[in-house]
Order: structure tokens, then sequence, then C-alpha cells
């Protein structure tokens, strides 16, 4: 069978890929998405702080402080067109001490020369007006109103879809592995040997960008993965503030912070440790003491009783902590999309830009399609809803009045949208809809999923997964023959 | 959208509203029973061993059976039961109560009332609030979840199990799973004793030679994509020994850690909560702070025996209707927790009238003494044969015990164990 030759293909469905896929999907020119996973947003992207930041962390001399302020400023018209969860909430730098005044002066420089907008040094009876569940103790501190909040995996899917619609192909479970280069084509095969022929390559891999550089025998470098632990506090938290509190940064990071997310639940971390194996998204009990000592000791109201669940993410760090977005000096036609560590979430759209850029630099011929339309229409979630106007929905589809996660207010209606648009584990349907991500965790609503993604996808029950690959929900159903649960 | 009025609405289908429904709708006013789910019975509808109903029908039943004859009672009762209906806010405005509503069946529906009965059940503790370390593979599942996968969708969920905490709903599913050809190789029990009934430890573990861990913790959860094995480690005077910990293999993992009221509705109408319970503070009428909101069953403080709930849920509607005949509240003193009592429903008395209260110790003890008195004077005594957390106790204050008290001693009631 004669394959479609792209003109790109794009190895990695984060957010990285999906914001060059958003960018690229506006020409006139065939792309083609890669990705190992069941789902896309299911690497780095899905386990972060969702903070778009402000600006000021980074000196003005990396790339990172620059496509920083750049991705920041895209964020309101990317909401617009793409509509989802984001808010300026403001972030709050929180200084205890005289020594920490004094970073947060040279902080308050670094925000000033990187353009950062209305950042102001705030005393300590405006920082705690701004925010009054700070610790008494504060002293002052930094406000910078521009910063935000986001749900990453809800952006990632929106960017995918408006790409979809707009001509982007999308391949999941497609693992590169192997790749051969033969007139000016590359042949990329996966690990299960599908192969797909494309003349340009994006590395979006994010932990595995190295491996896919080398795969491709372009740069050699080393990704270090950094793990940081989150933990999740329920709707209502008694400490839930009103913007992002940071604390005074160490070297490396950004410090244990305290976070409103934009649905309305609280988060605090992450934790910063270097560590081996890309597959450890382990967290500790020495991990959560240590998140929630630093944490109350900003905010003192934080309590532990109100954890609903924890999570680990890896950032995936390169030596001398920059990204690493060029041309390849090595393969021809190879662009490194690599490393991107934090703030990648907030400069992800101003790297689409960037490659974009750089693939014109390349010699690719980008001519923007005529008919291009970006815009995603709204979709109807009962939690928004009027209540005076749900009954008109729910009389246009019954199935927005039958609510399926009662922490989250799902309906049966949304988690069908989510299976359409390609989301077939529980996780997918989870990060999607939010069913399942409330104070239960899914104690109420999983079996009600799970039957219907039977009944939508046609699959029995001991083939669903949580996240793909051998994470099996169930292991037989009763009066079946027995299926093997993976050991 | 539907509008229609109410002199009660009762939230929740399960045995609790059943009941208060029932009875409120027998003295004649009009009453709806709105329910989540497609059918009515509550969490029993997934209890299907026996146990239930040994006080109110002197016999052992099923869950499923205590819950048909609870249902039969509706049939010709009056009670409008609206089923596969969710109510997602309420609203007070100058003393009537709206309940807003979602349902697949009837649209938005706006239901307006005079009296509300908050009957909502509760939800299991799950594994971030317990903060176990380690992966977050498939396979960790609360065991009310397990139960209902099982019992109900006929989905098994595992192979070799490992239970954490040895509630009744742990010991129960620990039986179940051995009985659909699971190995169950540990029930780990952080407290130095298990917290589900003796007959259950019994009928659920020892008859099956299932190993108990009490005063051990599971301190690690390994697997990437499903379950792979779990660390296990014992405690002495309540600190980790790490040294000691060991490793169970299995693909599953069950939570049975408690359970926590569903209040989330209630305090969207401005019902305060005790965080001793998670459930309302309720006046001597199983009133909570919100004129003419009621509650009772699991939703007000978790049960052990459904017994108790349909006769706590019964007189909860006996004072619903006095209050819609009267609307007022007697002069009333509280009921405050003594020594080793974690917490006591309701929290108030009026004087001289019998009190029936509900309350847990902190202490395991036999022959162990229950006083209740004031600041001057004891009202009761009481021996109990044995207390222990996992057991609610149940007491009677009659009238009798109350004269002891002239009428200008009424005051403030402490009730402790010792
Ligand atoms: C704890 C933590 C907190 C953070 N907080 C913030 C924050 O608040 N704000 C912020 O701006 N940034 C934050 N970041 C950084 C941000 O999350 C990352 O920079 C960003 O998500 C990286 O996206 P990515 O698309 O490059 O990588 P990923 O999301 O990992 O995407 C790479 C994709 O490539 C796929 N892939 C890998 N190898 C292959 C292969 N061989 N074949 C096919 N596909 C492959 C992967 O499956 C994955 O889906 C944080 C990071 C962490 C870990
Ligand atoms: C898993 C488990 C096992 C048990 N095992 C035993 C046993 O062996 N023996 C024994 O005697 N007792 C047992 N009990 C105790 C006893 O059965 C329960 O305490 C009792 O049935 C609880 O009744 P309830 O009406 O308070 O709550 P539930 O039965 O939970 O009923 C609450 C109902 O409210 C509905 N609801 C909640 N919110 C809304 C809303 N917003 N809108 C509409 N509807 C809503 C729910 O769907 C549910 O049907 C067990 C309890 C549990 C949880």
């Amino acid at each position: 069978m004669a394959e479609t030759l792209f003109d790109l293909a794009i190895i990695g469905a984060g957010v990285t890929g999906s914001s060059i896929a958003y960018q690229l999907s506006a020409y006139d020119t065939k792309v083609v998405v890669l990705e190992k996973m069941e789902d896309i947003s299911f690497g780095v992207t899905k386990a972060n702080s969702g903070i778009i930041h402000a600006g000021f962390h980074h000196k003005p001399d990396s790339l990172k402080a620059h496509l920083e302020i750049q991705g920041n400023l895209m964020y309101d018209e990317l909401k617009q067109t793409l509509d989802f969860p984001f808010k300026r909430v403001g972030i709050l730098v929180a200084a205890f001490n005289y020594e920490e005044m004094k970073m947060v002066e040279k902080l308050y420089h670094q925000g000033v020369e990187n353009n950062v907008p209305r950042i102001e040094i705030v005393s300590r009876e405006r920082i705690l007006d701004l925010e009054p569940k700070l610790s008494q103790d504060v002293v002052g501190g930094l406000y910078a109103p521009t910063g935000g909040i986001i749900e990453p995996y809800r952006f990632v899917f929106a960017l995918m879809e408006s790409a979809l619609k707009n001509g982007v192909e999308l391949r999941r479970n497609f693992m590169v592995s192997q790749c051969k280069q033969k007139d000016g084509v590359f042949t990329i095969l996966s690990a299960d040997n599908q192969a797909v022929r494309a003349r340009r390559v994006v590395n979006a891999a994010g932990l595995y960008s190295d491996e896919v550089s080398r795969i491709f025998k372009a740069e050699e470098f080393q990704i270090i993965p950094r793990k940081g632990e989150e933990y999740l506090l329920e709707r209502n938290a008694s400490g839930f503030p009103r913007h992002v509190i940071f604390p005074v940064p160490v070297k490396n990071s950004k410090g244990v912070l305290v976070i409103p997310t934009v649905e309305g639940t609280m988060m605090i971390g992450p934790t910063a440790e270097e560590i081996d194996d890309k597959e450890d998204f382990s967290t500790t009990r020495d991990n959560l003491e240590r998140v929630f000592t630093l944490a109350m000791k900003m905010v003192p109201m934080i309590s532990k009783k109100e954890i609903i669940t924890s999570f680990a993410g890896l950032r995936p760090a390169m030596k001398g902590n920059d990204f690493l977005i060029k041309i390849s000096d090595k393969t021809p036609h190879f662009i490194q999309a690599a490393a991107i560590q934090s703030p990648g979430l907030t400069a992800a759209p101003a790297i689409g830009l960037y490659v974009l850029d750089l693939l014109k630099q390349d010699g690719m011929e980008l001519v923007k399609k005529i008919d291009h339309d970006p815009k995603l229409e709204k979709k109807p979630m009962i939690r928004e809803f009027d209540f005076s106007d749900a009954d008109k929905l729910i009389s246009d589809d019954r199935r927005y009045g039958n609510i399926v996660c009662r922490c989250e207010n799902v309906s049966e209606a949304e988690i069908i949208e989510a299976i359409k648009n390609g989301h077939h584990t529980l996780d997918g349907i989870k990060f999607y809809t939010r069913a399942g991500m409330g104070r239960c965790q899914g104690g109420f609503c999983a079996y009600k999923i799970i039957k219907i993604l039977m009944r939508e996808t046609g699959k029995s029950a001991y083939q669903l997964t949580k996240r793909g690959g051998n994470s099996f929900l169930l292991s037989h159903q009763l009066g079946e023959g027995k299926v093997d649960t993976p050991s | 959208m539907i509008e229609k009025k109410y002199h009660s609405i009762v939230i929740g289908g399960g045995a609790a509203g059943l009941s208060a429904a029932y009875e409120i709708s027998k003295s004649g006013f009009s009453v709806a029973l709105i329910e989540r789910e497609e059918s009515l019975g509550g969490i029993l509808m997934q209890c299907i061993h026996n146990g239930f109903g040994l006080q109110e029908y002197k016999e052992e039943l099923t869950g499923p059976e205590y819950a048909e004859r609870a249902i039969a009672k509706m049939a010709g009762s009056g009670v409008e039961i609206i089923t596969s209906t969710t109510v997602s806010d309420l609203i007070d405005e100058n003393g009537t109560k709206t309940a807003h509503c979602y349902s697949a069946v009837h649209g938005a529906l706006k239901l307006g009332a005079d009296t509300i009965v908050l009957a909502m059940g509760c939800r299991e503790r799950n594994r971030g609030n317990i903060g176990t370390a380690g992966t977050r593979p498939a396979g960790i599942f609360t065991a009310g979840s397990a139960q209902r996968l099982i019992n109900i969708e006929g989905f098994i969920p595992g192979k070799r199990v490992v239970i954490i905490g040895s509630g009744d709903i742990g010991l129960i599913m620990a039986r179940r799973m051995t009985w659909v050809g699971a190995k169950v190789l540990a029930v780990v029990e952080i407290l130095p004793y298990a917290s589900g009934l003796t007959r259950n430890i019994t009928q659920c573990l020892n008859d099956f030679n299932i190993p108990l861990y009490t005063s051990h913790i599971v301190s690690r959860i390994y697997g990437h994509d499903r379950v792979e094995k779990v660390d296990i480690t014992p405690l002495v005077d309540g600190a980790p020994q790490d040294e000691d910990t060991f490793s169970i293999e299995c693909d599953t993992i069950l939570l049975s850690v408690g359970l926590i009221p569903e209040n989330e509705l209630s305090c969207k109408i401005g019902v305060e909560i005790n965080q001793d319970t998670k459930g309302p503070y309720v006046h001597s009428n199983y009133m909570t702070n919100v004129k003419g909101v009621f509650a009772c069953g699991n939703v007000l403080h978790v049960h052990d025996i459904v017994d108790f709930v349909t006769e706590e849920a019964r007189r909860c509607a006996v004072n619903v209707v006095d209050y819609l005949r009267r609307k007022i509240l007697p002069t009333e003193f509280r009921i405050q927790p003594g020594a080793n009592v974690i917490y006591l429903v309701p929290n108030h008395y009026v004087p001289g009238e019998e009190i029936n209260l509900y309350l847990r110790t902190f202490i395991v003890k036999n022959n162990a003494q229950l006083i209740v008195e004031t600041s001057d004077k004891v009202v009761l005594e009481k021996k109990l044969l044995h207390v222990r957390p996992s057991e609610m106790i149940k007491v009677r204050i009659g009238e009798k015990d109350l004269a002891r008290l002239s009428a200008d001693e009424f005051k403030d009631l402490k009730v402790s164990i010792v």
C-alpha cells in the first residue's frame, strides 16, 4: 500500500507537540503526530502544577525566559479560540525575612527586564490584603497579576481537536523506535512495525527526547528526570487561596507552591528531586510531610485531612537547564523541541511559533490555508449551565440529565463526548470530563463509566484500561472465561 | 421545567430516606422521595450477605431483602417517588426550600418544600485520604466499589488481593473475593485490633484462613500499569519498624478505611457540620441549624447496623411531622461528649422528654460504665459489657431517669464512658 508521504511528523503529543501541530494546522501541509501512548497528554503534560508563569523566574538571556513571557501573553487569545479552563488569578511570592525580601527585589528587576506586565513589590499590608490566608509572619513580597492557572490536559485536548479538525493526523499507540532516511524522506517505524513516511521530523518527545534524538542520529544529550510530587486537596479546602503563592525560590527550583486550581480544587507541591528512572512516578511519605510543612508555613490553614489524591511528574531536564529548540546540526530536516522542562506549559504556544519559524528557515514551504478554522465550539457541561437553561439542554439530549460523577457533576452526555473524541481509557475520560477527579476519586462512578465505555466502544469489561498498556481495570466477568490480569 | 411543592422533600432513597418518607406521609403530609439511581434501596442493594434486620424484623435478611420490605411499604403510601434524579442544589428563601434537580427522565426539576430531610448516605475514604506512598496503578479499589462491581455488575476486580483496613465492608469483601475465586493474601489493619464486628472476623477471615495483620500498615504500593506488590510494615507504639518491612505480591488492593457522610449538598443550604462526625449538628428533633432541614442515617453519622438507621429515620420523621404542625422548637439543652466519647447524636435534648442517644467511644473495654450527668447530678449510670470504637452504642435515657432532675435542675448533659 502506498503510504501517505507527510511533510512533517511530530513525535510526541504533549503540550509541546500539540502546540506545534496547532500552529501547523493553519498551513497547507500534511502533518502527522505520533504518540506512543493510548491517549495524548499522558506524558509530562498531565502531571505538573498547571501554572502559566508570569515570567520573572528566569534570566533574561535564556531561551526559556523569552518563550515563557511570549507564551504567557498568547493565552487569552487561545482561550477565546479553543475554550479551555484558564484564569489569570495572579502570582504572589511571599517573603518571610529581610534576606528573602532582597531576593524579591532581584526577581522584580529580572521581571522588569523580561517585560513582565504590571509586576510590583508589595508590602506586608498589601500582600495580606491581597491574600488574607497568608501567614501573619509574611514580611512582604512580589505580585505579578498576569500569572495564571490552567488545566493542562484540557488545553492539549483542545489544541489537538482544533488541529485534527484542520487536517492534521494523529496516530496513538505509535512508539517511534527506528528510522531510515533515504532520498530526503524519513521512514519512521514503530515498535510494532507500523511505518510512517515524512520529509521532516520534530522531536517533541519530552522525557524521551534524548532517545528519539539518538534514533534519528541527531544531537547526543541526556535527559535527567527531575521528579515533582504534588498533593491535591478537595473542593472548598480551608486553605484555598485567591492567587498562586510561591515561596522565594532556591536554586533549580521554584519551591513548593500553594495553588488554587481552575476547577476549584487545590494543589500543593511540587518537590524537586533528580532521579534515574524515567518511569518512577511514586510518591513518598517523607515528601508528603515535607510538602505540607513548607506549604503550611505560607498558608497555615492548609489541612492534611483534605487530601484527595497525590501524583508525581518528571521534568525532562537537561544539563544547562535550558530548552533545546533548534534545527539539528547533525541530521538534516530534523528539528529538536526537546528538554522542555518547566516552564514548558507556559512557553508552549510560543514554542509552537518558534518551531514554525525554524521549519521556514529549514526550507519548508508554508502557505496559509484559506479555509483554516481553528475555533472550537463550546461544549455544554452541566456544571457550567445556569439551572434555568438546563431544562432545554436536557430535553434536547436526555443524557445531560443523567449525572454520572456526583462529586464533579459530570453527565453521561459529557462522557460520551469524550469517548467520541477518542478518549477510551478511564484516565482519558477523567482528564477530558473531570469524572472521577473529585473527593471520592471514582469510587461511585468508575463502574458507571466502565458500562458506558462498554456500550459505546463494544469492548468487553476486561479489555478496558486505566491508561492503556497493561493497566487493566478488571480481571474478568462473572460467568465468563477468566482472562489473565498481567503479572 | 417541572415545578412542584410538597410539605417535605426527602433526599436519598436508602434505608434512611425510605423510612423517613413513609413515616411523614403516614401523617397525611405530601412527600417527595428523590433518588439519583434508577432504583431505591441505596447501599443495601449491594450487600447481598446476611445480617440485616435482626432488630427491625427479628430475622436475618440480606441487604436487598431488607430494602425490599421498606420499598414494599411505599406502594400506596402516597409518597411521590422520583428516581433517576439527582439533587444538585438546595436553596432557602424566607423559609421555603427549593431543590434543584437533574434527571434524564424528567429534565430539570424545581421542587419546593417546607421541610427537607437529608438522607444522602456516605462515601468511602480512599487511598488519597490515607496518603499511602508509592505508585498509582490500576487495581486499587475501595471495598464498597468492589462490592458493587461484583455483586451488581458481575465484574471481578482481580485475583491476588490485599485488603487495607479491617472495617466490616473489608471483611465481608475478603470472603466475597474468596468465593469468586480470588486469593486474599492479607488484611492489614493499622490499629492493634480489628475494627469490624467480631462475627465478621470469625466468618469472613478465620473460616477462610485469611491472615489479619493488626498494628501493620501498607507502607508502599508498587506497579506501573497494574498493582504488582505492596510493602507491609509493622508498628510498635504507632512507630513504623522499617527494618521489619515485608512484601506481598498482588494485583489488587481493596481499601476499607472508613466512611464519610456526604454533606456537600447540605453545606449548600448552610448546614453546619460537626467535624467529629462529618455530619450536621442536630437538635433533639434531628433538625440541623437550618430551620426546617433535618438529617438522618449515614449522612448524619456513619452507622454499622441498618436497623438503627431505620429507627433513627423514623424518629426524625416524627419530629418533621411535629415541626410541620407546630413550627416551633421547644427550649432545649445541649448534650456534650464527656470522657472517652468521640461523638454523640443528637446534640440537644428537651427537658423531661425521653432521649435516644447514639454514640461512639475512643476506648476498647470490657465492663465499661456509661455515665450521664449534669454538672451537679448523675442522671443515669449503665454497665456496658463491651465497648470499642467501631461499634456504635445506643442508649435510651427515659423519662424516669430524667425525673431525677427537678424542673430547675435541667441543664447541659455530659455523657462519659469509663
Ligand atoms: C512537577 C512538575 C510541575 C510543573 N509545573 C509547571 C508549571 O506550573 N508551569 C509550566 O509552565 N510548566 C510546568 N512544568 C513543565 C511542563 O509540565 C513541561 O515542560 C511540559 O509538560 C512538557 O511537555 P512536552 O510536550 O515537551 O512533554 P510531554 O508531555 O512528556 O510529551 C512528550 C510526549 O512524547 C511521547 N513520546 C515519548 N517518546 C516517544 C516515542 N518514542 N514515540 C512516540 N511518542 C513518544 C510521550 O508519550 C509524551 O506524550 C512542570 C513539570 C513538572 C514535572
Ligand atoms: C458498604 C456497606 C456495607 C454495610 N454492611 C452492613 C451489614 O452487613 N449489616 C448492617 O446491618 N448494616 C450494614 N451497613 C450499614 C447500613 O446498611 C447502612 O448504614 C444503611 O443502609 C445506610 O442507609 P442510608 O439511607 O443512610 O444511606 P444509603 O443507603 O447510602 O442511601 C443514600 C441514598 O441517597 C442517594 N443520594 C445521595 N445523594 C443524592 C442526591 N444529591 N440526590 C439524590 N439522591 C441522592 C444515594 O444514591 C443513595 O441511594 C453497611 C453499610 C455500607 C456502606
